[in-house]
């Protein structure tokens, strides 16, 4: 009994330990005025490596959920003879809700946790440490482009998403099951107001962003530097990421929306 | 700022550090002579490695000092470190290439992020340093398409690329066939010889090192168990000194690890 | 060669991102550059304005003439006052015209609906219209239908 109380106290402390250094090293990588000719040819690299590479999913997944909101609102909303508010039924979903949480939560698994295995691979193989002898800070060089790319490329992700997956629900609503394409289009439009369900989507997107790649950045720099300690970092990337997106996005939305 | 008369070129006094509770250096003191090979042995786990990231800067003592050329590394201001990093090459155990960029942009990081020479210039030094190691020709390979032994010369290459004062070798024999290690063994000491820099190499392997080694220091328990030049060690009589150098497996650091008595926990039954 | 490339890539990134914004924000939320056309504001006062919303559509016949701007509470009359902006070009409403609101669909919006008067005189800037019809809610229709079922 003590002794799980122990365990229980240590785990504890050490978790506490953990987020400190994380944000320590958050601090460290972001204090200093970036410095533009060497920064954005790395940034741009990371960019392409976060974001580009994640395009594929992204349209993928977008097309297939927007695709199916609109199928499964018209059989719902059918009954009700209200099918032509399946264009505002499918935006809203999107914009407010599903497309920054499914973005982030593929995001997690795609990228985060290719971030986080490249970082501790280099902490492994002692490529950080030959950074350090030569004078180079690997916060500033490798840490800090990761996390500007993460937080630039979620956003721009989460739109992607929402307008293939509203497209995706045209082509179901209006293409196959033949609503008229002014009414779905014209509901919509009513309906989704810019300030409140827009940007707050991406709002959401922007926090989410932020929080997914620090903690894919974090697990690779403090991964323990073996080939079993890389996994488990990676699966923690994605663990951690996901429930704190699940949990932020509830958190927000009862600010944003909790009120209506 | 260096002073040429003095022959101690890197000096630890009185060094201790602790990972997690364990003691790794418990008041250690040594010298390393300017343009020597310096050998720092010792048995797995002695914290050799630790050592040269100590002498780095990467780690803080807990107590004592290390002063290189007589400034203590440990309190210089980021510029002193910054510019004290460019006077030490580091050869890492797994050759630590920069996995994202070609030979010879590795090879090229050093100049490029210390000096300002033009490319021209960076593009002469870094084929003069990858002939120096044989790897001229493969300049344009990336470190995924290096064997192991390639992957460690181009890392030397790296590390001289600066023409520093002083080079580190963390393990360069470790896991190394025949011909790699000659050809490594060979190369420390020529270039050791033809530019003049201070080395030390930490290592476990007793015939390389001791072939090519100046001058010895036998860590054990967190301090200096012996030292010496190559032919007084063989020499001396010191039984945990005479296990280590022959290779015995028993004798001061024992063959058993702890346990029960056999004959109980034999015939005693399970427990 | 290969750094051109990833620019490239990136940079179409950030353009998909840029075209997305701009879609979402006038396709799908029907962000009109319009507001700023100017457009004159008149007001009328409700007894119940069920679930109108601001910018809800102010239409005669069926087509917009307008959007509703503001809801407020009246603190005298203690009513619901809503102020409406009409388009400039539709200046023939005449002074004893009446709002209704109204629901589209069965599921659908409130919107307020202006049926025309006979005078001759029309609605200008901070005009009132009197005659009002509030929404319809669902349980004074509930009650009035048991109401009326009882007495028969």
């Amino acid at each position: 009994m003590i002794e799980r109380l122990q365990r229980i106290g240590r785990n504890t402390l050490d978790r506490l330990a953990a987020t400190g250094r994380a944000g320590q090293m958050l601090v460290q990588s972001l204090i200093a005025p970036p410095e533009p000719t060497t920064m954005l040819p790395l940034l741009v690299k990371q960019l392409h490596f976060v974001g580009v590479l994640s395009l594929v999913i992204i349209l993928v997944s977008g097309l297939f959920i927007g695709m199916v909101l609109g199928l499964q609102g018209y059989t719902i909303l059918v009954d009700y003879g209200s099918e032509q508010a399946v264009g505002q039924m499918v935006a809203l979903s999107l914009v407010r809700e599903l497309a920054p949480v499914v973005t982030a939560l593929l995001f997690a698994g795609r990228a985060g946790s290719a971030v986080t295995a490249e970082i501790g691979l280099m902490k492994a193989t002692e490529q950080l440490a030959s950074y350090e002898m030569i004078g180079v800070d690997p916060l500033r060089r490798i840490i800090a482009p990761r996390l500007w790319a993460g937080f630039i490329s979620l956003p721009i992700l989460t739109m992607i998403f929402s307008v293939v997956g509203i497209w995706g629900g045209s082509l179901v609503a209006v293409d196959w099951l033949g609503i008229y394409s002014g009414s779905f289009w014209a509901n919509m439009q009513a309906s989704v107001d810019f300030s409140t369900d827009v940007l707050n989507g991406i709002i959401k997107s922007l926090v989410f962003g932020f929080v997914v790649i620090w903690i894919a950045v974090f697990q690779g720099y403090d991964a323990v530097p073996t080939s079993e300690g890389i996994s488990k970092a990676t699966t923690r990337t994605v663990v951690y990421s996901s429930l704190a997106v699940l949990g932020l996005d509830f958190i927000l939305t009862a600010m944003m929306f909790g009120e209506i | 700022m260096s002073n040429l008369q003095n022959t101690t070129h890197i000096e630890v006094k009185n060094l201790s550090f602790s990972r997690s509770d364990r003691a790794i250096f418990r008041d250690l003191s040594l010298r390393v002579e300017r343009g020597k090979v310096t050998a720092i042995m010792g048995p797995s786990g002695t914290g050799k490695t630790t050592l040269l990231k100590l002498i780095g800067g990467q780690l803080q003592p807990e107590s004592g000092e290390i002063l290189v050329d007589e400034l203590n590394v440990h309190q210089l201001n980021r510029k002193w470190l910054f510019h004290l990093r460019a006077r030490m090459g580091m050869l890492f155990q797994s050759g630590a290439l920069f996995t994202d960029m070609s030979v010879f942009d590795n090879v090229a990081f050093p100049l490029r992020v210390h000096t300002d020479l033009d490319a021209a210039l960076i593009r002469d030094l870094v084929l003069m340093k990858l002939n120096a190691v044989g790897l001229r020709g493969a300049e344009k390979l990336m470190p995924s398409e290096l064997s192991g032994g390639m992957a460690r010369r181009a890392a030397l290459a790296r590390a001289i690329a600066l023409d520093p004062d002083i080079l580190m070798y963390d393990e360069p024999f470790a896991g190394q066939d025949p011909i790699a290690m000659g050809v490594l063994i060979n190369l420390i000491s020529r270039l050791n010889r033809a530019l003049g820099h201070t080395s030390i190499i930490v290592s476990h392997d007793i015939d390389e090192t001791l072939s090519i080694a100046d001058y010895v220091y036998l860590l054990a328990d967190g301090r200096v168990l012996a030292e010496g030049t190559p032919q007084e060690l063989i020499q001396m009589e010191d039984p945990q000194v005479r296990q280590f150098l022959d290779g015995e497996p028993d004798g001061p650091v024992p063959f058993h690890y702890p346990a029960p008595d056999y004959r109980q926990q034999l015939l005693g039954g399970d427990r | 060669m290969r750094m051109r490339s990833l620019e490239i890539g990136v940079g179409g990134l950030i353009l998909a991102g840029a075209v997305s914004l701009i879609t979402l924000a006038i396709n799908v939320s029907g962000l009109s550059f319009s507001d700023s056309t100017g457009g004159y504001n008149i007001y009328a006062r409700f007894e119940n304005v069920g679930g109108l919303t601001e910018r809800a559509k102010v239409s005669l016949s069926g087509v917009q003439i307008g959007e509703v701007t503001a809801i407020r509470i009246d603190t005298r009359m203690l009513m619901a006052d809503v102020e409406m902006r009409i388009f400039d070009e539709v200046d023939y409403l005449s002074k004893d015209s009446s709002a209704q609101i109204l629901t589209a669909g069965l599921l659908g919006e409130k919107y307020i609906g202006i049926t025309p008067g006979f005078e001759e005189e029309t609605l200008a800037e901070g005009s009132r219209i009197e005659d009002t019809q509030s929404a319809l809610v669902l349980e004074e229709l509930i009650g009035k239908f048991l109401f009326n079922k009882v007495s028969e």
